[in-house]
């Protein structure tokens, strides 16, 4: 690695502690480096949580609430940027935070992502609740910045950003600078919104003696391999895991990771860089009349239309911003109308189910080519909860993916990702991928805790890689496992490895729920239901309590029968069920993976 | 029987500790049902399932695809339904076609022992299907396992006046030797016999751990031999005077099954041991039971059917224990002739102004196809039919006891949906037959129900050359040596050895009197077709007046005559 060293009075350092930086930084070898960039990323994790740059109390703090664990990266990465500018800062999880702390924060940053019609990430709910009762406090003393994230595809994009952003206003803070509203390509923004607030804040607090320069971000990460640079995984096995005549298509994808350096943990998700289909990219060109050959510019670099949508751009999906800039060009009377505020409801229902090809034939438009792809996003990386544990398969990761096909509007559609993996790829290509870590979503450090498993369809996938690692480590806590899908005989994901770890006893027990083997329709919470008395005597036992897949249909039903099952056996009124069901959130005994 | 000690159970194999736990067959057989993570019943249950006509298969034809999707195999299982001597209504056969068509895979198997199969269920409708084949008056009791199995009978239509006497002997043979647990209405029809009372079950004649060993029993009329009466461990040969039954010649000790390579395991031919009066058949019966039962050998599976026990002790001391047991003594038997072992196809005349049309049926498989609507068409006839359903012990179909007013309507309807053209073959194919083999039988080494018919219309191409379209020869494959089509009994057979691979055997009797021998050994197509062809040919040529191939193949020196079991493979 040639790289140059910074100049002396570029770091933080003295001369003699320069001299042993220099001379350690020049003679390790790549590996060791590698230790020691992990060392000093987990050495500076711990210090984190205290204040940053002497002893005194932290002057910002930094909120953050998020499901998947990109609000926590980014709150990593802002506590980084300021420590490096001098500035003190602290990470605050809203799950963990004092309520009462709220009103002696004097800079307040806050990260929060939206998930699903709206919501606040599981841990968040409580702060969420308490900022928007009577019982908040006036917050005339606070100063404070919000980064929202969110998918500009869903409906109320960025929801939780807008409600903290208007609701610390109302309660009197002064914003700092404008609100940013992340979509999937969410790191550019990002990075411009920490600048700036901390470009803020240093006019306003005063910068501790410390540094200049970037200590930390130039630090080298344990892999080379990030979000930003993925890695070409070799696809080493690519298959369907429903029997025949199943009208379900869920596909088992064994990666290589090897080479990578990248490591994971179960619970964590694998992100995957997909092209779109050629057969939509060609109709779309055929739609707006472009022969694909026409040079454009996507990001400063030329490239073919082809190109742009093959590979660069969603080609499929419509946001509220696409549509908008495409509007602009449109000049379309009837699309304006659509998207006139007074028929939020008509646009709604117009974007159900339609992607940018009914775009584009409903309402057509002269536009060149560059014109096109400027309206449009970018093609964001896809995320997959990981099936594997590296334990038992290393540098191996495997997934489980559902291929998404139906027909809507008239036309046959299918999953950018999804059908990337089933359709477009064959065993020995390779895959752009990165290791996506979800704190949110961890087996318990104690082994010897027991663990209920909720994962119906999909949602299977982390379950698989939890008892792989939970047989690789010889853990002693109890295992049990919920499974459901349509059909018994061709749908049950993994059978044959159940039926082996409930032969071995690494499976304690398991309850399976296929709807459609029988006339009236049966789902996993049902199963918990029938087995409310002992699912409570688990959790009573300090049972963890996991849920993956679906979240309106599933997740939703799984939390409502867990809610019944802690009144019923444990005698509690409702509120006292909420208040246990929370605790056991709190605990960290109660997480959720759920799309 | 009393109990046997732990030490001599432990010298027997794991199914008789299996038989000896599970509380007269019911072992955990209730919970395996109920187990919803798999579509299988544990091992043991296995076992017992068999006595309840059950047995677990899986589409092997999915095996490894299944394998490599994680999924366990593609369980599922085959439900044996006794006919005793094969007679059964037309309502009971529109029940058997309408479980068919709605638990199982849409076929009806008609066996070699004028049994109903049906393949294809799978374990959460298991019970369900097994309750409405009870609901038809039938039942899958004792269909498999170690017992007496389904008791056959000569199909007869010539002889009406004493097929109804001899069939009748049936009935009754088959209900005195079904064992009595009431473990089987208990776990599928859900009926409480043995309540917590004091009341248990018994077995007065086979005892808790039932026989060693599955047990065959046929009743044959001559001079029709189709039922292959010396196949079975048990026969009865009907001998009658001016056309009324007297009694029977008793035939003990045969048998198919063997394994390749284990020369100490044979076919062997039934010996007739003597004649007794009708009146005294089921005490016969019921006495030579309990010698297989007190004699087989429990410590091993191939050495346990019933032909090992009399081959190790001789039939002297067979007949010596029997007449013990029986008080009295045997007859010599009294003479009899066979002639064939065919069916007789298409229209018979019997008495009292009936007609019986008797369908071939290729390996006894009813279905539908695009081309031929058989299962349809015997549907259609079981609505207007008044007289019975015959199961032949060559997996074809009786339609029998049509009156001659009905005649016309029957046959427009065999007409109608091709029915009656199925006997217009070659008289190779007409005097065909194979077991199931792939896809779900367990034991299946080879193809052979979805291999012969294919096989068949190339030989059949060397007999037409050699002029020899409409001469029958008994021909038999199975998938395996444990013989479900006797194909020890055939002129020319084929036992699967491996993938596309069969032993071929040649010179059984034409009907059933002498074993065949194995005149090649792991040969493919290629050369089954190579071997066959000259010696058709010279069959043509050489033969006697009304030689049969088993017999000129013999006399030709092409394979030694068996004369007994234990010369099979010498």
């Amino acid at each position: 690695m040639q790289k140059q060293l910074p100049d002396r009075t570029q770091t933080p350092f003295n001369d003699e502690q320069y001299r042993n930086f220099q001379q350690l930084a020049t003679t390790a070898a790549p590996e060791q480096l590698a230790w020691l960039a992990g060392f000093l990323t987990a050495w500076s994790g711990s210090a984190a949580a205290l204040p940053v740059g002497g002893g005194g109390a932290s002057d910002i703090t930094i909120l953050v609430g998020s499901q998947t664990g990109n609000g926590e990266k980014l709150a990593e990465q802002t506590l980084k940027l300021a420590a490096s500018r001098g500035l003190r800062a602290s990470v605050k999880k809203m799950g963990d935070y004092k309520l009462p702390q709220l009103k002696t924060e004097k800079n307040l940053l806050v990260i929060v992502s939206t998930h699903g019609e709206g919501d606040p990430p599981d841990n968040t709910k409580e702060l969420h609740g308490f900022l928007f009762s009577k019982r908040a406090p006036a917050l005339k003393d606070t100063h404070y910045a919000v980064l929202g994230l969110g998918d500009s595809s869903y409906e109320f994009f960025c929801k939780m950003g807008q409600d903290f952003d208007r609701r610390l206003e109302e309660l009197g803070a002064t914003r700092m600078v404008p609100r940013v509203d992340c979509d999937v390509d969410y790191e550019g923004p990002a990075e411009a919104w920490m600048d700036a607030v901390l470009a803020k804040l240093a006019t306003r607090v005063e910068a501790a003696p410390v540094a200049s320069g970037m200590a930390f971000s130039a630090a080298p990460a344990a892999s080379t391999y990030s979000r930003k640079h993925p890695f070409p995984a070799v696809v080493l096995e690519n298959l369907c895991l429903n029997g025949r005549g199943s009208a379900k298509e869920t596909r088992h994808v064994e990666l290589s990771l090897e080479g990578s350096g990248l490591t994971y943990e179960p619970g964590d998700a694998l992100g995957i860089y997909p092209t779109n289909a050629p057969d939509v990219v060609e109709s779309l060109l055929v739609a707006l009349r472009f022969a694909g050959g026409e040079p454009v510019t996507v990001e400063g670099r030329e490239t073919s239309i082809y190109d742009a949508l093959f590979r660069q751009m969603e080609a499929t999906i419509i946001t509220r911003p696409v549509l908008q800039k495409y509007a602009a060009l449109a000049r379309n009377p009837k699309l304006d109308e659509l998207l006139d505020e007074q028929h939020k409801k008509a646009l709604t229902d117009y974007l159900h189910g339609r992607e940018l090809i009914d775009m584009v034939t409903d309402f057509p438009a002269e536009l060149s080519p560059q014109a096109f792809v400027d309206c449009l996003r970018k093609l964001p990386p896809r995320l997959y909860s990981i099936a594997s544990s590296l334990k038992q398969h290393p540098d191996e990761v495997h997934l489980t993916v559902a291929t998404v096909r139906y027909n809507s509007h008239g036309r046959d559609r299918k999953g950018v990702c999804s059908t990337f993996l089933s359709d477009r790829i064959g065993e020995y290509t390779t895959v752009p991928v990165y290791v996506d870590h979800n704190s949110n979503f961890k087996l318990p450090a104690d082994p010897s805790r027991p663990v209920i498993m909720v994962g119906p369809g999909t949602g299977i996938a982390p379950f698989r890689a939890f008892v792989e690692e939970r047989e690789a480590v010889g853990a002693t806590g109890k295992n049990w496992l919920f499974f459901g899908d349509q059909h018994f005989m061709t749908d049950f994901l993994y059978q044959a490895e159940w039926l082996k770890y409930l032969k071995s006893g690494v499976l304690t027990r398991m309850n399976v729920a296929f709807s459609r083997d029988q006339q009236e329709k049966v789902y996993v919470q049902q199963r918990m239901l029938e087995h409310g008395a002992d699912l409570y005597a688990w959790l009573q036992d300090g049972a963890h309590f996991y849920v993956c897949g679906d979240e309106k249909r599933m997740a939703h039903d799984v939390h409502n029968a867990l809610l019944a099952i802690v009144a019923k056996e444990g005698g509690l009124g409702a509120e006292q069920a909420e208040e246990y069901v929370k605790n056991l959130q709190k605990e960290k005994r109660y997480q959720r993976d759920v799309y | 029987m009393s109990d046997v000690t732990p030490e001599e159970l432990k010298k027997r194999v794991e199914v008789e500790r299996i038989k000896d736990a599970s509380n007269y067959l019911r072992g955990t057989l209730v919970k395996s049902l109920n187990d919803p993570l798999t579509g299988a019943l544990a091992d043991s249950d296995t076992q017992l399932s068999k006595f309840h006509g059950i047995y677990q298969q899986d589409d092997r034809d999915l095996r490894d695809e299944r394998r490599r999707q994680k999924l366990e195999p593609h369980y599922q299982f085959m439900a044996r339904i006794r006919v005793p001597g094969g007679v059964c209504t037309p309502d009971q056969w529109l029940q058997v076609d309408r479980i068919a068509n709605t638990w199982c895979n849409r076929t009806i198997r008609l066996t070699t022992r004028q049994a109903y199969q049906f393949h294809g269920i799978i374990k959460r409708d298991l019970k369900r299907t097994i309750a409405e084949v009870n609901a038809a008056l039938l039942d899958t009791i004792a269909a498999c396992g170690d017992v007496n199995r389904n008791v056959m009978c000569n199909v007869n239509p010539e002889q009406s006046r004493l097929h109804e006497e001899v069939f009748e002997y049936t009935r009754r043979i088959s209900e005195h030797l079904t064992p009595r647990t009431t473990a089987y209405h208990e776990i599928w029809l859900d009926k409480e016999l043995v309540a917590t009372s004091e009341k248990k079950d018994e077995e007065p004649i086979y005892g808790k751990h039932y026989l060693p060993r599955k047990f065959k029993t046929a009743v044959a009329i001559p001079p029709s031999n189709d039922v292959d009466i010396y196949a079975n461990d048990l026969g009865f040969i009907a001998i009658a005077e001016n056309g009324r039954l007297t009694g029977f010649n008793i035939t003990v000790g045969g048998g198919m099954g063997m394994t390749h390579g284990e020369p100490e395991t044979y076919p062997r031919l039934a010996d007739v041991i003597g004649y007794c009066p009708k009146e005294k058949t089921l005490q016969v019966a019921e006495e030579i039971v309990k010698i297989q039962r007190d004699f087989g050998d429990r410590t091993n599976r191939k050495h346990a059917r019933f032909k090992y026990t009399i081959d190790d002790r001789g039939v002297e001391w067979f007949k010596f224990e029997l007449n013990k047991r029986l008080g009295w003594v045997m007859e010599a038997p009294r003479p009899f002739t066979f002639e064939d072992s065919g069916d007789r196809y298409g229209w018979v005349e019997g008495i009292n102004d009936t007609w019986h049309f008797t369908i071939f049926i290729q390996n006894g498989r009813v279905l539908d196809t695009d081309d031929y609507p058989m299962m349809t068409g015997l549907r259609e006839i079981a609505k207007v039919h008044a007289g019975d359903f015959r199961l032949t012990p060559n997996q074809n179909l009786i339609i029998g006891r049509v009156s001659s007013k009905q005649k016309p309507v029957i046959d427009a309807l065999l007409k109608k949906y091709k029915l009656s053209g199925s006997i217009h073959q070659s008289g190779l194919r007409l005097n065909s037959m194979a077991c199931v083999a792939f896809p779900t039988c367990a034991l299946a080494m080879a193809e052979s129900e979805r291999y012969l018919p294919s096989l068949l219309t190339k030989i059949e191409a060397i007999m037409k050359e050699a002029g020899l379209e409409h001469d029958p020869i008994v021909i038999r494959m199975t998938g395996c040596p444990n013989g479900c089509a006797r194909p020890f009994l055939g002129e020319i057979a084929f036992v699967g050895k491996g993938p596309g691979k069969y032993n071929l055997y040649l010179g059984a009797g034409f009907h059933g009197e002498r074993l065949n021998k194995m005149y090649r050994e792991n040969i493919g197509e290629e050369q089954i077709l190579a071997e066959l062809t000259p010696i058709i040919h010279r069959y043509a040529k050489e033969r006697e007046k009304g030689e049969k191939f088993g017999d000129f193949v013999v006399r030709t020196g092409y394979v030694k005559a068996v004369l007994a079991g234990k010369e099979f493979h010498i």
